[in-house]
């Protein structure tokens, strides 16, 4: 039986490298490769694939609160109630996390949640078949660049915020309340240790969910293509990928929202910790 | 089946490790990546707070004032209302207690004239009574009177045919008062 299982995969895969019909499954890893478009003059910041799928979100964004926005009126039309029920959704979050005078923060907390959501989106969409590489679909946010960074303005935010509002008070947030003094020297190392760690988990929760997520979607397709090139039995099995995609793909949906909403959450909690470090 | 993918897969691992290590890993596309996301985020972030959520937030505010608005308008209407069916029970329990005395007024007005009325009516029919009897009186008197006269009459007619003497009137009327 295994013996049998060794034949059928090593079958395929040397059918899958160079089978009759010609058909060859992407590298899966090919999707996050980034290509420069264009350099900016002897700037390391060249114009790549990445930047331009970040420039789509962001015209993508702004299309969306362009239609939310073109007639605003007091019972809203269907664009605008849904830009109110983001609009809603993220206020409430980043009240109930960080409490009325978290309000400040809501136009960086809604274009971080838009950001990211769309960019998960926008990640989701199929590539157009033999255009040019740069303007393959592309997920910025499975990147670690772009979601530590992300992180890293949440954490800087949290900082300079925390310490011009509220000074030395803010390192209060090593020694919650209520604990003992005694316990000091076990508690601040570890609550200096979580805080340093944040942005780091901020930042690999997102790019580690969108990278598997494409990544699985991309191996499924690579399998669906392998089985159907394999031929006979073989291609009457690719359904099974097929399917097995169809369901990644609407989980992907969830998690794009998904992470788009831990992200921004997490970002009002510690945005709450700079408000009042004392609790 | 899954062993196969799981071969893939790993395959697919494999080639990546070959190839050096994953884009992801790949510094020298940080700084762009860095770059562009500072600029397109802080596009996006200035846009956003400067043209639409001013926009979508003013009206949000602008319905929850015109709600609590409207709110106060009611509950201002539903006072005046009320204030007006105070006034409009109060008017109506005057008007009724007015109707009421005015009926009783009436009621005694109408009792007294009945009374006046049967008092006098009482009177008149009294007197016709009275003269009415007098009269009956008079005429029984007058009736006994005959009817003695006759038996007088009788009697002596009687006497006479018996013993044929008249006695007198008187003497006969004494006779027959005697019984």
């Amino acid at each position: 039986m295994a013996d049998l299982l060794n034949v059928i995969i090593t079958n395929l895969l040397g059918l899958a490298k160079q089978n009759p019909i010609g058909l060859k499954a992407a590298d899966p890893m090919e999707q996050f490769e980034i290509v420069r478009i264009f350099p900016v003059g002897n700037t390391p910041f060249d114009f790549s694939n990445a930047s331009l799928s970040m420039v789509m979100v962001v015209v993508v964004s702004c299309i969306f609160m362009f239609l939310a926005t073109r007639k605003v009126s007091m019972v809203p039309g269907r664009m605008q109630a849904v830009g109110e029920t983001l609009h809603g959704f993220v206020s409430d979050m980043l009240r109930e996390m960080a409490g009325n005078d978290g309000l400040r923060f809501f136009p960086y907390i809604f274009t971080l949640f838009l950001f990211i959501f769309v960019a998960n989106l926008l990640g989701l969409l199929p590539t157009l078949p033999s255009i040019p590489k740069m303007f393959h679909v592309f997920t910025p946010t499975s990147h670690l660049a772009v979601t530590l960074s992300l992180a890293m303005i949440t954490i800087s935010i949290v900082l300079i915020y925390g310490l011009y509002k509220n000074g030395f008070k803010f390192f209060k947030l090593f020694l919650p309340g209520g604990v003992p003094l005694w316990l000091a020297p076990l508690i601040v190392p570890i609550e200096i240790v979580s805080f340093l760690s944040r942005p780091l988990s901020l930042a690999i929760r997102l790019f580690a969910n969108m990278f598997a997520g494409h990544l699985i979607l991309k191996l499924f397709a690579g399998f669906v293509v392998s089985l159907i090139a394999a031929g006979g039995l073989m291609s009457g099995l690719a359904i099974l990928p097929i399917l097995g995609n169809v369901a990644i793909y609407l989980l992907e949906i969830l998690v794009a929202f998904l992470q788009a909403y831990i992200f921004s959450v997490l970002s009002c909690m510690y945005l709450g910790d700079a408000l009042h470090p004392d609790h | 089946m899954t062993l196969s993918m799981v071969k893939i897969a790993a395959d697919t691992a494999e080639t990546a490790e070959k190839s050096g290590s994953l884009p992801q890993q790949d510094l020298s596309t940080f700084p762009g990546q860095i770059f562009w996301l500072l600029v397109t985020f802080g596009i996006m972030y200035l846009i956003m707070s400067r043209v639409f959520l001013p926009k979508l937030s003013g009206m949000i505010e602008e319905r929850r004032d015109r709600i609590a608005d409207d709110y106060d308008q009611a509950a201002e209407l539903k006072r005046q209302a009320e204030e007006a069916e105070v006034a409009y029970n109060q008017s109506l329990a005057d008007a009724k207690a007015k109707a009421s005395s005015i009926a009783a007024e009436t009621r005694a007005d109408l009792d007294k004239e009945i009374a006046t009325m049967s008092a006098k009516n009482d009177e008149q029919l009294a007197s016709q009574v009275a003269s009415a009897e007098t009269r009956i009186n008079d005429m029984k008197n007058a009736a006994a009177a005959k009817v003695q006269e006759a038996a007088v009459d009788t009697t002596r007619a009687l006497v006479e045919a018996l013993i044929d003497e008249m006695p007198t009137a008187e003497a006969t009327k004494a006779a027959i008062s005697q019984n």
